[in-house]
């Protein structure tokens, strides 16, 4: 069914209802600070129900009696938590009338990316009239989605729509008092997604936060659920490869991933913060805890490419309870300038006959710091698992570090678990041989780094593939003198 | 009373049994200061997550060592590396038996602590290289320095080496109901000496030992030293091993560790290149059964250029064992061109047994060769299979894969006694004879 443009005028304005509170907030934005009262307000604007607001408070209180983690592997200012707004509507307002206000070096990253104007003009919060192909896309993929009984859509709507499913599954993967960020988050997170297939169906397309034109500023403690049920497939993505230029400085997300029984959910990321400028000043704060629960026969896949935020502590993690359930984590995080990274994963194996796999790439340029931090547990009734980790390191420059903290306990006699770790830099006669064939210095990293990469970029769907690829080259430019 | 108040109090009776006036003395204050504010680690630290002390905490040790208690040497011969000709430094609960030993000031000085901290002819090599590079900060070698009166002390001059190995033999008898022991070994080989030292402790009763022991090794240009620690101690032997290493240009050290018994055993070996093209090389077999808990803690700072270092460590784990290896890797931004290599390979033969492996790299350097490996896992069925399709019963079969597993561990074992010696407590480990000589 074709859309005319009437309708779908309609439509966005039927949604602006929807949310129609934000008009009457725009200019309220909550007074500095977090008490219970904050707490409370957050959740009456969200309209949540009674049991939600009570389960923030309750984190709330825990977040309270919390200290902030000091054993990463990372330096910076710690955030004053009382010193943030917690609650702000989406700045509806365009940021720039046209693209020719945009910061030059912001669209110089665009089009290496190859991102239509429409979208460049988007991202950079430049007023568009309508971005018509987004928007029908959205709708179309909306439909289709929802003829196969998929909800998808705010994590907010989800409260309010579909309470019995988000109550029965949030904060059983990563409970309310798991740690000091996931606690924060539980308490005031803002918006974010939920995901829910039904029994025995795969979702056809890949689902991105990116199509989900509701989401205009998820802000900064975004909560993501999906739940995959009996027999079900889904491929999420996170994030775009498009710089994201946000101004709220910390970022602490939560996201809780449920695989039941002989499901599968590959779960793929791109993170691409603003991460400070090259003197290492400014830049987000991502501290992320995000988990996976598998149940019988299930399968859950973390991808990630990580090239932004000034700080990076995150660790997606498998919890493998079922038997038979199988973990991967395929990673590349790579720092530069400033940039530190402490990220990894943790593989909990539970259930008998239980697999996981790590691939962790790391690659430091500039004056960064990547660490590597993983857990690869076996529990005494785990039968037959089997952990297979690789975790390479790439070093440009010997102002940079690599770091490896890999943690591994077994209680089981039939685990067969396999560590390695190899750290080095790139090798100059690799780098002859292309210059030699003509290729320049830049290039060739760029091709030595994507080889070097390849077995975690091949894990991401196509689009995202490609775009990664760039992303890498545009991260490291200029680290090679 | 706890045994950290125990300690802190019984210091001041300790001051009353050595030289006050000695410089050494304001190192024993210093670092009983540091302990006291430290106390013992708890599990909440990173580097002690995974062994605990509170058992020990609990006991009543007795710290002062009593006089000397003789012992016929045949009843301890076993104990010995009797086949060889052999210096020897035997400390019977603490004290030092001249009886059993066998020391020298021929070219190179063998002998004890005690006499070092007294005879002025020592005061210089005190002064250059006691607690030097022994880390300051840690609270249980604290607590050693605060305590520290008797051990061995070895002296190697320059192009000397001494003429037979030099062996180190604490014994317990057991006359104390418990017993708390914190032996303090220097050991200096200066440029171009070799030395060769085997340690070992040795409860022979059932009582409770505790011994937590500091040894400083200095190796000069070009030096060579081989320390090979025995580890096969009663059920009721308690081991903290602190030994710290530093080594300069060009200069070998290599240390084997053989972890067969023990109700804990904790091994913090470090190692400290202070120099260029230095190789150092740590090695260790583990095998365990029952309740005990062996926790392998090493540290290779690579601060020079053009080093190697080379860690394996096997273990095998069985009965309700646990088994920690914390291997840590730093290499600073100038140490280009490191090769650094460590691995860990470990089976567990029972359900009930633990292993937690943590090979930590942290590399600040760019043009260098860092690789860590980590394993767990069983004997391969394919290679237990060939040997049984030979005629070779199960248990023999088993016993021959876990030599094999362990043996590239003994081949750097360059004093060929030891390693006969070795292998048989590993035969006897595995509870087998085999056709020919383990």
């Amino acid at each position: 069914m074709a859309y005319t443009e009437e309708e779908l005028k309609k439509e966005l304005e039927t949604k602006e209802y929807e949310y129609g509170f934000y008009t009457d907030i725009e200019s309220d934005t909550f007074p500095k600070g977090l008490n219970e009262d904050i707490v409370i307000a957050i959740s009456k604007k969200k309209e949540e129900p009674d049991w939600m607001t009570l389960w923030r408070l309750e984190a709330f209180r825990a977040w309270k009696e919390m200290k902030e983690p000091e054993w990463a592997n990372v330096t910076y200012k710690k955030p004053d938590f009382q010193d943030i707004s917690y609650y702000s509507a989406p700045n509806k307002k365009p940021k720039y009338d046209s693209l020719d206000e945009v910061d030059p070096e912001l669209l110089d990253t665009f089009k290496k990316l190859g991102i239509s104007i429409d979208e460049q003009k988007k991202l950079a919060g430049v007023a568009v009239d309508i971005v018509m192909d987004s928007v029908s896309v959205a709708t179309t993929f909306k439909k289709t989605l929802a003829e196969k009984g998929i909800i998808f859509c705010s994590i907010s709507e989800a409260i309010k729509e579909h309470p019995e499913l988000v109550k029965k599954y949030i904060g059983t993967v990563v409970p309310k008092k798991d740690n000091f960020y996931a606690a924060l988050n539980s308490a005031v997170f803002s918006d974010g997604s939920f995901c829910y297939i039904p029994k025995g169906v795969r979702c056809p397309m890949e689902l991105s936060t990116y199509f989900r034109i509701n989401q205009a500023g998820t802000g900064q403690f975004e909560r993501t659920l999906v739940v995959a049920d009996e027999g079900s497939y889904v491929s999420y993505l996170e994030g775009c490869t498009a710089p994201s230029r946000d101004e709220n400085q910390l970022h602490a997300a939560v996201v809780e991933l449920i695989a039941l029984d002989n499901a599968e959910i590959k779960y793929s990321t791109v993170q691409n913060w603003f991460p400070g400028n090259k003197e290492g000043k400014g830049g987000v704060f991502n501290f992320v805890t995000k988990r996976g629960l598998c149940e019988k026969n299930a399968k859950i896949s973390w991808t990630q490419v990580e090239t932004g935020s000034a700080v990076t502590w995150k660790y997606p993690s498998c919890v493998l309870k079922g038997d038979n359930s199988i973990g991967e984590f395929y990673s590349i995080a790579v720092t530069n300038n400033f940039q530190q990274a402490d990220t990894g994963t943790k593989m909990i194996h539970l259930g008998k006959n239980t697999k996981s796999t790590i691939i962790s790439k790391g690659i430091s340029a500039g004056q960064s710091q990547n660490s590597y931090r993983g857990l690869v547990q076996v529990s005494s009734r785990a039968e037959n698992a089997r952990n297979f980790s690789q975790c390479d390191s790439l070093l440009m420059g010997n102002r940079c570090g690599a770091h490896t903290f890999p943690y591994i306990e077994v209680k089981n006699k039939s685990a067969q678990i396999e560590h390695e770790a190899t750290t080095s830099k790139i090798g100059e006669d690799q780098i002859f041989y292309c210059n030699q064939r003509g290729i320049d210095t830049e290039k060739a990293i760029a091709l030595i780094v994507n080889g070097f990469s390849k077995e975690v970029l091949n894990k991401l769907p196509m689009e995202f593939a490609v775009e990664a690829q760039k992303l890498l080259e545009i991260s490291l430019e200029g680290s090679v003198g | 009373m706890d045994l950290k108040e125990k300690l802190v109090s019984s210091f001041l009776a300790f001051e009353d049994s050595v030289d006050l006036d000695h410089p050494v003395h304001e190192v024993r204050s210093e670092a009983i200061k540091n302990f006291e504010a430290k106390g013992f680690p708890s599990k909440k630290e990173e580097a002690w997550k995974y062994t605990s002390l509170n058992s020990l905490q609990k006991v009543d040790f007795s710290i002062f060592p009593k006089e000397e208690t003789t012992l016929e040497y045949k009843d301890v011969k076993k104990y010995f590396l009797h086949e060889i000709d052999t210096y020897k430094i035997v400390f019977v609960d603490g004290v030092y038996s001249s009886y059993l030993s066998e020391t020298t000031h021929d070219g190179v000085d063998v002998c004890l602590m005690s006499s070092a901290f007294s005879k002025p002819m020592f005061r210089q090599v005190i002064e250059v290289y006691f607690n030097k590079v022994a880390n300051k900060d840690e609270s249980l070698t604290s607590l050693n320095t605060a305590f520290c009166k008797e051990g061995a002390y070895i002296y190697i001059p320059k192009n000397k080496m001494p003429k037979k190995p030099i062996q180190i033999l604490h014994l317990a008898t057991g006359n104390e109901a418990a017993l708390m022991l914190q032996p303090r070994n220097l050991v200096v080989a200066e440029d171009n000496a070799e030395v060769q030292i085997i340690e070992r402790h040795q409860s022979l009763t059932g009582n409770e030992v505790f011994t937590n022991s500091v040894t400083e090794i200095f190796a000069g240009k070009d030096a060579i030293v081989d320390y090979y620690k025995v580890q096969n101690d009663a059920a009721t032997a308690s081991l903290v091993d602190n030994t710290y290493i530093s080594q300069k240009d060009s200069s070998v050290v290599r240390v084997h560790t053989f972890s067969f018994g023990g109700k804990l055993i904790r091994n913090n070996l470090n190692f400290y290149q202070n120099g260029e093209r230095i190789d150092s090389t740590l090695k260790g077999v583990t095998i365990l059964g029952d309740k005990q808990h062996v926790d392998h803690h090493t540290l290779v700072h690579h601060r020079q250029p053009n080093c190697e270092s080379h860690q394996d460590y096997k273990g095998i784990f069985g009965d309700q064992s646990t088994g920690v290896f914390n291997g840590k890797i730093i290499v600073d931004k100038i140490a280009q061109k490191t090769d650094a290599f460590q691995q860990n390979n470990n089976i567990l033969l029972s359900d009930r047994a633990t292993i937690n492996s943590k090979p930590q790299l942290e590399i600040f350097a760019d043009d260098v060769k860092c690789s860590h490996g980590c394993t767990i896992g069983q004997l391969d069925d394919e290679a237990l299979f060939y040997l049984r399709s030979r005629g070779i019963p199960k248990k023999e079969a088993t016993a021959l894969l876990m030599y094999a597993f362990a043996n590239n561990v003994l081949e750097s074992v360059r004093i060929p006694e030891l390693k006969a010696r070795v292998n048989k407590i590993i035969a006897n480990k595995l509870g087998v004879r085999v056709g020919f000589d383990l």
